[in-house]
């Protein structure tokens, strides 16, 4: 199969509409097992309690806001470099996602931080730099939106996610770089200091939110495609006479 | 650098015919940063702790009002298309342009510094190091600026969608920028914070221009 065969708006749009549905269910399956994990049979932690538990949310939300973000960025560059309708779309149908999982991830933390840190908020450089990737979101959101042509909203707002994606590492590294209340990762790649089943339901949360993420991305391009291609031939075909 | 010349000329010229942008974006910064013991009171060793952030945020918006009109004024009447059809590259007359809003906004602004800092009975360690700090600083503020300026050419609602956009990215600068300053106040060195300030403008300077390039070919287009 042609790989540029799904690049046109109106297949892709058949094409995301028979997909979609899966991931939900994906993302609603491995939610429920990672949820049964996490809040049922991961064990009490040894110095926070049960207040840990938050990170079955708020982990996998502030990778998924660093990731998405990342995919947009991608998206963005393959918008202006190949001049592709569809890529522009795609970066526009990730956004809100990216956004919700961001204020998610700023919210759960607020609320873990409270009872662990006797605070809600700190103006600590892991939390300064999430809540700036939000702000980086709504201007991408805004500046997708303040145009009259929708394609130059595309282009500039493509513009706009690459050079937004400066902050991805300052986010990520900034629990290394500057030492402050935030603590560093548990988890890395040559082994972790976490209880095997609290990784478990971890890592089934954040394939949930993945999965999640893709449908609630491949549902939102369906109507911008809609919405764009509104007067061609093959949408107005879809109108039950 | 065929075109930083001209363009930098032409914006400065410019700039002087109509000094009373530049004097508005002073006024402004000494009326801000005149507002805040006002409201937060005259106590002088709050004033003298505050006094470093405030005076970076005030030069911050200053910096950013006059932002809006960096390109849209030469897009509305035409003069950005004829630029355009230079054969010069367009990094460099953007380099150009950006360099001269600098001079008119964020070096006056650095040179101004001091005498607020005075007000706010900051010592004379804390006001070289709080000078020192917006000479590396606010170029960058420009730089970054002029990217979201360009990126907006032709947007609806204009201003606050370019703070939208501008401001986040500032915070970087805003965080070193203050905190040189603070480390100067506290008897450590600012060193570091300006070294890093240092890196931020070298990097900045080498790579936004061809962002704004490619913004202003969006906005042509």
């Amino acid at each position: 199969m042609n790989l540029f065969y799904l690049s046109s708006p109106s297949t892709f749009f058949h094409f995301a509409g028979r997909l979609a549905p899966w991931f939900f269910v994906l993302a609603a399956v491995l939610g429920a097992t990672g949820l049964y994990v996490g809040l049922v049979q991961a064990p009490t932690d040894a110095t926070q309690g049960e207040v840990y538990r938050v990170i079955f949310i708020h982990v996998p939300a502030a990778w998924m806001s660093m990731f998405i973000y990342f995919v947009m960025a991608c998206y963005g560059a393959m918008a202006l470099t190949f001049n592709s309708r569809l890529s522009a779309m795609m970066a526009r149908a990730l956004a809100p996602t990216g956004a919700m999982f961001t204020f998610v991830a700023l919210w759960t933390g607020a609320f873990w931080g409270r009872p662990t840190w006797g605070t809600y908020w700190v103006w600590d450089a892991r939390i300064t730099s999430e809540l700036v990737l939000l702000f980086l979101y709504l201007g991408y959101i805004a500046l997708a939106n303040a145009f009259e042509d929708p394609r130059r909203g595309d282009r500039a707002a493509s513009l706009l996610a690459i050079v937004g994606i400066v902050n991805l590492p300052i986010i990520y590294f900034s629990v290394q770089w500057w030492n402050t209340l935030h603590q560093g990762s548990s988890v890395r790649l040559t082994g972790t200091s976490m209880h095997v089943t609290m990784l478990t339901g971890m890592l089934l949360m954040v394939f949930s939110f993945w999965m999640y993420a893709i449908g609630a991305a491949l549902t939102r391009v369906r109507s911008i495609i809609l919405e764009r291609e509104r007067r061609t031939r093959w949408v107005r075909a879809l109108r039950p006479a | 650098m065929s075109g930083f010349g001209w363009a930098f000329a032409r914006d400065l010229t410019l700039a002087l015919r109509h000094p009373g942008g530049t004097m508005l974006t002073l006024a402004f910064f000494v009326l801000v940063a005149s507002l805040f013991p006002l409201g937060v009171g005259a106590d002088p060793q709050l004033l003298a702790r505050i006094g470093p952030g405030v005076i970076w945020v005030c030069a911050l918006l200053s910096a950013f009002l006059s932002l809006a009109s960096l390109f849209a004024d030469d897009f509305a009447d035409g003069t950005l298309e004829q630029m355009m059809l230079s054969p010069d590259p367009v990094f460099a007359w953007v380099s150009g342009k950006i360099a001269a809003h600098w001079m008119v906004s964020g070096l006056p602004l650095t040179l101004l510094s001091p005498l607020l800092g005075l007000q706010y009975g900051l010592s004379s360690g804390t006001l070289v190091a709080l000078a020192a700090a917006l000479l590396l600083g606010t170029p960058v503020l420009s730089l970054l600026g002029g990217a979201c300026a360009a990126l907006s050419l032709g947007a609806r609602g204009g201003g606050t969608l370019l703070a939208l956009l501008a401001l986040p990215l500032f915070v970087p600068v805003l965080i070193f920028g203050a905190g040189a300053a603070e480390a100067a106040a506290n008897g450590l060195g600012a060193a570091p914070h300006l070294s890093l300030l240092g890196a931020m403008l070298l990097v900045s300077a080498v790579a936004v221009p061809f962002a704004v390039a490619a913004a202003i070919r969006i906005a042509l287009d």
